[in-house]
């Protein structure tokens, strides 16, 4: 017998996704045209209430893993897992256990914005009297109450978007998948965006979600894949994939001093443990490092041995961008 | 399964009522104006025999019932697949993709019934056709009103998959024209025998089968053709179209 405590447990518990050696090659609907490979074996596993980011460029492979992940793209190879379910073999059982946020607006323009959450729950078998105070809830919690009798034409970008969500939501889903739901929105509103998604998952809600912005990435995702070419290039927590980048710490120091005290100070620099590259230009010292812990200290004595007064110092994480960067050689938002 | 399936069906029904009134414009002017002219206006004139309404009203109500059963599938299909992707929150419904699918399918039927209720009267009021009443006709009527409708409908899938929608009005003109005037619904196919490659050559259009269905069991008093090949048409056309049709709306609707 296994306990509730027993370690085995965990290990009997199925991942909510799991995929395996995923690949996805488009055949050309022209005879000419070339075959793409849209994935190329990628592998991860998402734990129930993680939230999860897939971050890469456009033409990465994020909305074809995303549309196999929910029965919409038939894999070419290898496989993947909703809730323990292969999801080629049982696309039915597996849609219950989804809430999809596609990027496009899909939303249906025949009904209004409460028919469009009442007909989705419909269509999920809930019964009439809780999809209708489920449909007042999210409304009410979306602030599309004010226009819930509407068709939705004329709604904005951000009211599509809450729209969306709302629905994908009405009928409880174990995961919610989410493809680049801010692309296209004002500031102000995917700020309001990030909230919404955060509380969402701060209620246990499982989120799958991809996007090309890394601070998006950054302050959202408790776990981040970074995929390029159809290949997984990271998996890790935004702190540590940051941390991995070497050189990945700036410190930029202002100084003060008197004939070519500076200079000598900002030779001593590299022998510091951590330093990678320091490059000094005027009185501003730049020091590039593997980590910041105890070397602005370090760096703060060994400005006083030399009689240097520092009257600035700033020190930057390493960022998403940094990381891209050094993984692939280009940056993200080429 | 069924509860989604019937969920769906509410939502196409929720929309179509709401645009009932110009649906109810669309299926009626048509045949009203048709039936003006050659089962009112020309019969006074004398150009057209008093008896040419006879033939006239099966042909115009069966071109009522499959045209809009046909519309009521590949219209929305044309506009969901090339361009709104409205139809991918129902393709995530617990339900297959073939269940999505036939459910459009009795969409279609289900307009073209309604389309029948209100042109047969219509037309009958207006041309006086004698029409048989008899039991046997009446179980015949509705057995050649269901399949045709849902062999429109098969069809309108077929062609809601395949048409971009850049191509719609090429879709009237090309297809639907012709197959209109080659469909036997303003003269009975028996009568094409004074030009024996036509007679054969509109065997393809499956429009045919409808009209001299709707002839066999609305006036079998006049000319048509053989039941055997009437059934055999409809629902031969029938299984084809339905099979290429839900082939089509599973290759748009998975990559």
């Amino acid at each position: 017998m296994l306990g509730a405590n027993s370690p085995f447990k965990i290990n009997i518990m199925e991942a909510a996704i799991a995929v395996t050696e995923l690949r996805k090659t488009y055949t050309p609907k022209a005879r000419k045209g070339a075959e793409v490979k849209a994935l190329d074996g990628i592998t991860f596993e998402v734990p129930a209430g993680e939230f999860f980011g897939l971050l890469g460029p456009n033409g990465a492979g994020k909305t074809t893993t995303i549309g196999i992940l929910t029965t919409r793209v038939r894999p070419t190879d290898g496989i993947a897992r909703i809730q323990g379910i292969n999801v080629a073999d049982q696309p039915v059982a597996v849609k219950r256990h989804i809430g999809v946020v596609p990027q496009m607006n899909n939303l249906d323009r025949s009904l209004t914005a409460r028919e469009i959450l009442t007909f989705h729950a419909e269509y999920f078998g809930v019964p009439r009297h809780e999809r209708e105070e489920h449909t007042d809830q999210l409304l009410k919690r979306f602030e599309l109450i004010d226009r819930a009798d509407e068709k939705v034409n004329g709604f904005s970008g951000g009211m599509v978007q809450r729209l969306k969500i709302a629905r994908a939501l009405m009928h409880n889903p174990a995961i919610l998948f989410l493809d680049e739901p801010t692309t296209g929105l004002d500031p102000q509103s995917r700020r309001a965006m990030w909230d919404l998604l955060s509380e969402l998952n701060a209620k246990g809600q499982t989120i799958f979600l991809t996007t090309h912005y890394m601070e998006e990435a950054d302050q959202l995702c408790r776990r981040i894949a970074i995929i390029d070419h159809g290949k997984l290039l990271a998996l890790d927590s935004p702190g540590q994939l940051k941390r991995s980048v070497p050189g990945g710490y700036l410190i930029e120091l202002q100084v003060r001093s008197d004939d070519g005290a500076a200079e000598a100070f900002a030779g001593k620099l590299p022998a510091l443990a951590g330093v990678v590259e320091v490059k000094s230009q005027n009185d501003r010292i730049r020091i590039y490092a593997d980590r910041a812990e105890g070397l602005l200290a370090n760096a703060m004595r060994l400005a006083s041995d030399y009689n240097v007064m520092v009257s600035d110092a700033h020190v930057a994480e390493p960022s998403l961008e940094n990381l891209f960067l050094h993984l692939t050689g280009r940056s993200l938002r080429d | 399964m069924t509860t989604t399936f019937l969920a769906l069906l509410h939502r196409d029904m929720r929309v179509a009522r709401r645009e009932l009134p110009s649906f109810l414009l669309r299926v009626v002017l048509n045949p009203l104006l048709f039936t003006f002219i050659f089962g009112f206006v020309m019969p006074r004139m004398g150009i057209i025999q008093r008896g040419y309404t006879d033939m006239l009203l099966p042909g115009i109500l069966g071109l009522s019932m499959t045209l809009s059963s046909m519309q009521a599938v590949s219209l929305p299909l044309v506009i969901d697949f090339g361009y709104s992707r409205e139809i991918e929150d129902r393709l995530l419904a617990p339900i297959s993709i073939a269940g999505v699918a036939l459910e459009k399918i009795i969409v279609g039927v289900v307009q073209a019934i309604i389309a029948g209720i209100v042109v047969l009267p219509l037309a009958w009021l207006l041309m006086r056709v004698h029409l048989s009443l008899s039991s046997g006709d009446a179980i015949q009527f509705v057995a050649v009103a269901l399949l045709s409708s849902w062999l429109f409908a098969a069809f309108g899938m077929v062609v809601g998959t395949i048409v971009a929608p850049q191509q719609i009005s090429l879709l009237f003109t090309l297809l639907l024209a012709p197959m209109i005037f080659f469909g036997c619904a303003y003269y009975p196919w028996a009568t094409l025998h004074v030009i024996p490659w036509f007679q054969y050559s509109v065997l393809i259009n499956p429009l045919v089968y409808a009209s001299e269905g709707f002839r066999l069991s609305l006036t079998p008093q006049m000319p048509h053709m053989t039941p055997w090949l009437i059934y055999g048409g409809l629902v031969g056309f029938s299984i084809f179209f339905t099979w290429i049709g839900l082939r089509n709306f599973e290759k748009r609707a998975l990559e």
